[in-house]
C-alpha cells in the first residue's frame, strides 16, 4: 500500500483536498489542560510526504494538542479530520492509520523486547503474525537491541527502553506518525538512524508530527511554533 | 472508508490470545498478584474460626456468609492492580489506540485477572470449607458457586478499577462503588451454598447466578471500556 501511495503522494503532493488522499486537517482546535487554555484556534493541514514539528517551551500544550490528535484525549474544540472524517466519528480510521509514541514508552518491564514487540504488534498491525520473530528481531536489530531480545526489560537502561518502543517505527505501516519527544534519552548515533527512518517514512508518501527539544535535519518538515505560553496564562490570571 | 482498515478479522483472536498470554505471563513473572488475594482469603478464614470459637455448629451456620464475604473482599482487594501498571507505563495508551476491537481486549484483561486470582480462590476453596465445618457433599457445589460468582464479582470489579485508575490511589473508592453492584452476587451466592447443604432445589439460585454472569460478561467490557477512555483525559 505504502508503494502504492508514494506514486500518487509525488503527483498529487500540492492538493491536499482529495479525500481519497490521506490527509490530517485541524480546524480551529482549541484545548485546555486544567483551567488553562493552551492551544487556541489552530488550524492546519498536513498532507502526504509532509511532516511538521510542534515547537515551543515546556507547558506550551506540545503533549495535549498530540494526544488530541491520536485519538486520546477528547478535552478539546474545533474539529480534527483525517481523510475528510471528524476524528471523533471515525476512531477506528484513525487507529488504523496511527502510530502513536508518547512519553509513556508503552513497555512492560518484566516482559522481554521481544515479547513487549510481539504484544504491540498483535494490537497494532494485524497483518503481521506476532509469533513469527523474524520481523520482530530484524526490527530490534534496526534499533540496536538484537542481543537483549530475551533480557527482561527492567535490566536495560532506560534508553534501551526508549528504544524498543521506537522499534515500532520499524515494523510500522501506518500512515501518520504522532511522536512526542522520541529522542529522549538517546545517544546521538541513534537519533541519526530514527531520523533517516523518519525521512525515509515521509519519502513514502506518509505523514509524521514530532515534537522534539533537539536539532532536527529532515527535509519535508515544517515547524509550528506553540509559543503563547506566557501570554496565556498571563490572560487567564 | 473500508478501504484503509487493515484485515482485521484474522487478527482478532490471535490479538486476543497474545493479550491473555501476555497478561499472564506479566502476574507470573511478578508473584505476590496472584498469591496475596489467596493468602488473604485463608487468613482471614483462619481469624474468624479463632473469632467465633471452635464449636462446629456455629461455625457451619455463617460458613457460606463468610466464605462469600471473604472471597468478594479478596478479589475486591486485587482489583486495584488491574489497570493501575498499564496506565503507568502507557502500554494502557497503545491499548486503546489500537484498531483491534477492545472489547475483546478488555475480555482478556478480565479473563486474565480472573486466572490469578478468583480461580485459585475457587481452587482452594476445599481447604476453607474444611476449616468452617461445611458438609462435605455441599463443597462441590460451594466451589461452582464461586465459580461462577468471582467471574461477575472480577467482571463488575474491573469496572470500579477503570474508573479509578488514573486517581492516585483508588483503593477505597473502587470498594466504594463496587460494592452496591456486589449485592445481588452475595445474595444469590451465598443462598445457592445454603440450599446444596440444606437439600433445597439449586436451580433458580444456579440460574440466577448464571444469568448475573453473562450479562457482566456482556455488558461490564462496555462501561470499563468508558471508563479507560475517561482515564486517557484526566
Amino acid at each position: 500500500m505504502s508503494i502504492f501511495l508514494s506514486t500518487e503522494a509525488s503527483n498529487h503532493s500540492t492538493q491536499t483536498h482529495i479525500s481519497d488522499e490521506p490527509s490530517l486537517v485541524l480546524d480551529s482546535v482549541s484545548c485546555e489542560r486544567g483551567e488553562r487554555l493552551l492551544v487556541e484556534c489552530l488550524s492546519m493541514s498536513l498532507a502526504a510526504g509532509q511532516g511538521v514539528r510542534i515547537e515551543g517551551p515546556n507547558g506550551s500544550g506540545k503533549t495535549t494538542l498530540l494526544r488530541v490528535l491520536a485519538g486520546l484525549s477528547q478535552q478539546y474544540s474545533g474539529a480534527v479530520r483525517w481523510c475528510g472524517e471528524d476524528i471523533r466519528q471515525a476512531r477506528a480510521v484513525l487507529a488504523a492509520d496511527t502510530l502513536y509514541i508518547g512519553h509513556l514508552a508503552g513497555v512492560k518491564a518484566l516482559l522481554t523486547p521481544l515479547e513487549n514487540l510481539a504484544w504491540w504488534v498483535s494490537l497494532h498491525i494485524p497483518s503481521l503474525d506476532p509469533l513469527s520473530k523474524e520481523s520482530l528481531l530484524n526490527a530490534l536489530t534496526q534499533v540496536g537491541l538484537q542481543r537483549f531480545a530475551n533480557t527482561p526489560c527492567h535490566q536495560l537502561s532506560a534508553g534501551q527502553q526508549r528504544r524498543i518502543a521506537l522499534a515500532r517505527l520499524y515494523l510500522s505501516q501506518h500512515r501518520l506518525w504522532i511522536l512526542d519527544e522520541p529522542f529522549t534519552a538517546i545517544d546521538t548515533d541513534g537519533v541519526a538512524l530514527l531520523e533517516q527512518r523518519i525521512a525515509e517514512h515521509l519519502a513514502q508518501g506518509n505523514m509524521a508530527i514530532i515534537t522534539t527539544h533537539q536539532a532536527m535535519q529532515i527535509e519535508g518538515f515544517s515547524s509550528y511554533c506553540l509559543d503563547k505560553v506566557e501570554q496565556k496564562e498571563g490572560g487567564g490570571q | 472508508m473500508n478501504g484503509s482498515k487493515p484485515n482485521t478479522d484474522i487478527g482478532i483472536f490471535a490479538a486476543f490470545n497474545a493479550l491473555l498470554l501476555r497478561d499472564l505471563r506479566v502476574y507470573f513473572r511478578s508473584r505476590g498478584t496472584w498469591l496475596n488475594p489467596l493468602v488473604f482469603v485463608l487468613m482471614v478464614i483462619t481469624l474468624f474460626t479463632l473469632g467465633i470459637g471452635p464449636d462446629p455448629s456455629a461455625l457451619s451456620t455463617h460458613a457460606s456468609g463468610i466464605i462469600w464475604v471473604v472471597a468478594l473482599l479478596g478479589i475486591m482487594l486485587s482489583l486495584d492492580a488491574l489497570f493501575r501498571a498499564d496506565f503507568d507505563d502507557g502500554s494502557l495508551e497503545q491499548l486503546l489506540l489500537s484498531p483491534q476491537p477492545l472489547y475483546l481486549a478488555v475480555l482478556a484483561k478480565v479473563l486474565a485477572h480472573w486466572v490469578i486470582t478468583g480461580l485459585p480462590i475457587v481452587l482452594a476453596s476445599p481447604l476453607y470449607s474444611l476449616m468452617l465445618g461445611i458438609p462435605a457433599n455441599a463443597i462441590a457445589f460451594l466451589a461452582l458457586g464461586l465459580l461462577l460468582g468471582s467471574g461477575i464479582l472480577s467482571f463488575i470489579g474491573a469496572i470500579g478499577a477503570s474508573l479509578t485508575v488514573s486517581l492516585r490511589s483508588g483503593g477505597l473508592l473502587i470498594a466504594l462503588l463496587t460494592l452496591p453492584l456486589y449485592v445481588p452476587v452475595i445474595i444469590f451466592g451465598s443462598q445457592f451454598v445454603q440450599s446444596a447443604i440444606e437439600g433445597w432445589p439449586l436451580m433458580p439460585t444456579l440460574s440466577m447466578l448464571l444469568g448475573l454472569l453473562i450479562g457482566a460478561i456482556v455488558l461490564a467490557p462496555i462501561a470499563i471500556i468508558g471508563g479507560l477512555r475517561l482515564s486517557q483525559d484526566s
